[in-house]
């Protein structure tokens, strides 16, 4: 399949080439002897937002864990472009995933921490960078406390740091990335995620966040909802 | 191999160590006082006390090494690092190497450092001491390698510190022959260069086989 056409904002402005689209093809997700969804097809394109919708234990969580290559599907294909997204050579550099959990050390400053997973990622790691990173998130004049004695707020803000870092086009999986945020860091959140679609970077997230409903009607969030998926073809235990 | 994760966790996990020195001081102060033990449950005659000596420190330095292991990847499972960590690209053999590299650094060398001085408290001749600080220095990597695949395979599961010694222990068996007979051998009026050789060829081994077994381990523990 050819890179499919930018949706609402043209990517030219943007040097490298246009990401590649996020194709999800009969894709089927079994955690123990429960079968989650199946029959799951989507496709995301450079530029756009998915919302990923649905009760608890429906598998919104699996269901990005999937995408980013940490668990392997019950059935189907996880696609970027043409090949498949674990062995896609490209896709793990282009990949920046946030789960619930900030994976953030208690010993560690704000600014080592984040420091630390750009250096892992092959991001600017500087000191210039990851100044301007905490500060866009509110963060100024705490580079150099411990994340232990941050709050949940903050330190969530720590992790999404990691956006703020972000230059080049990606896949932004986001788990629950509302969640702990105050008013300022969710306008913050919704900046950043305006920016990275501006720039031809595309977003997969969840959230139980009512304010979403507004935005996906005025800033073009699609939505998936996992409750509309059958499920019952292994039969819940 | 992905060299920057590697320079990355190795460091991150020195400095992680440094914030908390005394938990990293715990299996050096283990080593000192188990060996320490021996004296007074054996009886103080010197002779005995020699020829234990080697055996003593080896066996000492092998629970050492299995006592700072369970926390390796803990943590780091825990708190979401491991899976961000796994996340970038070509990294399972780095994390694997480097967590194996700041484990010997940390917990390793002081065992090695501290090794001749316990020697020399039971009683060792000098000329066994240098043997003996070499045979520790090529085995405590081997155990520090071992450990990691351990740990990698216990993670997430209760009681994962009795489950990694009882796996690791009997993998380890070779080194604890090979490295306490290094200095039995001196001793017997021996060349130790063929234990040592022996210890060397496994550590070769292990340098090879571990990380890639321990990255193994850590997809499935994260999946």
């Amino acid at each position: 399949m050819t890179p499919s056409p930018q949706n609402g904002r043209p990517a030219a402005t943007t040097s490298p080439p246009a990401l590649p689209s996020l194709r999800l093809v009969d894709v089927a997700c079994r955690r123990g002897d429960r079968l989650l969804f199946a029959g799951l097809n989507e496709t995301l394109a450079a530029g756009e937002l998915l919302w990923l919708r649905g009760g608890n234990g429906r598998g919104k969580t699996s269901l990005l864990r999937l995408v980013a290559g940490l668990a392997a599907p019950e059935q189907g294909q996880i696609l970027w472009g043409d090949a498949p997204a674990r062995r896609h050579p490209q896709f793990a550099q282009q990949l920046v995933y946030i789960a619930h959990t900030n994976a953030l050390k208690d010993d560690l400053t704000a600014a080592e921490s984040l420091a630390f997973l750009a250096r892992v990622h092959a991001r600017d790691a500087g000191a210039p960078a990851v100044r301007a990173a905490l500060a866009r998130l509110g963060l100024a004049g705490r580079e150099r406390t411990p994340t232990r004695s941050l709050s949940q707020g903050l330190r969530r803000r720590v992790a999404l740091a990691r956006l703020a870092l972000e230059t080049a086009p990606a896949l932004w999986v986001l788990d629950e990335p509302f969640d702990a945020l105050d008013v300022a860091g969710t306008a913050t959140l919704h900046s950043l995620l305006a920016q990275h679609r501006a720039r031809g970077g595309s977003v997969l997230l969840t959230s139980h966040h009512l304010h979403l409903d507004a935005q996906a009607a005025s800033a073009g969030f699609r939505v998936l909802d996992l409750d509309l998926l059958p499920r019952d073809a292994g039969a819940a235990a | 191999m992905n060299g920057a994760v590697f320079l990355a966790v190795y460091l991150r996990d020195l400095r992680l160590a440094w914030r908390r020195r005394t938990e990293a001081l715990l299996p050096v102060a283990f080593f000192l006082v188990a060996a320490s033990l021996f004296p007074l449950g054996v009886g103080p005659d010197p002779q005995v006390l020699k020829l234990i000596a080697p055996g003593v420190v080896w066996v000492c330095a092998l629970l050492a090494a299995m006592l700072s292991m369970p926390p390796l990847y803990a943590a780091d499972h825990a708190d979401g690092s491991l899976e961000q960590l796994l996340l970038a690209p070509d990294a399972g053999l780095a994390v694997a190497a480097a967590k194996a590299a700041a484990h010997w650094t940390i917990s390793g060398a002081p065992l090695v450092v501290a090794a001749p001085v316990l020697g020399l408290l039971l009683g060792l001749p000098a000329e066994e001491l240098p043997v003996l600080f070499l045979s520790l220095f090529l085995g405590t990597p081997v155990l520090s390698l071992l450990g990691g695949v351990g740990a990698a395979l216990t993670l997430g599961l209760r009681s994962a510190g009795m489950l990694i010694v009882l796996i690791v222990l009997p993998l380890a068996i070779p080194a604890l022959i090979f490295g306490a007979g290094a200095a039995a051998a001196v001793d017997a009026g021996q060349s130790p260069s063929p234990h040592l050789s022996l210890l060397g060829a496994l550590l070769i081994a292990c340098l090879v086989g571990a990380p890639p077994a321990t990255a193994a381990a850590l997809r499935i523990a994260v999946e």
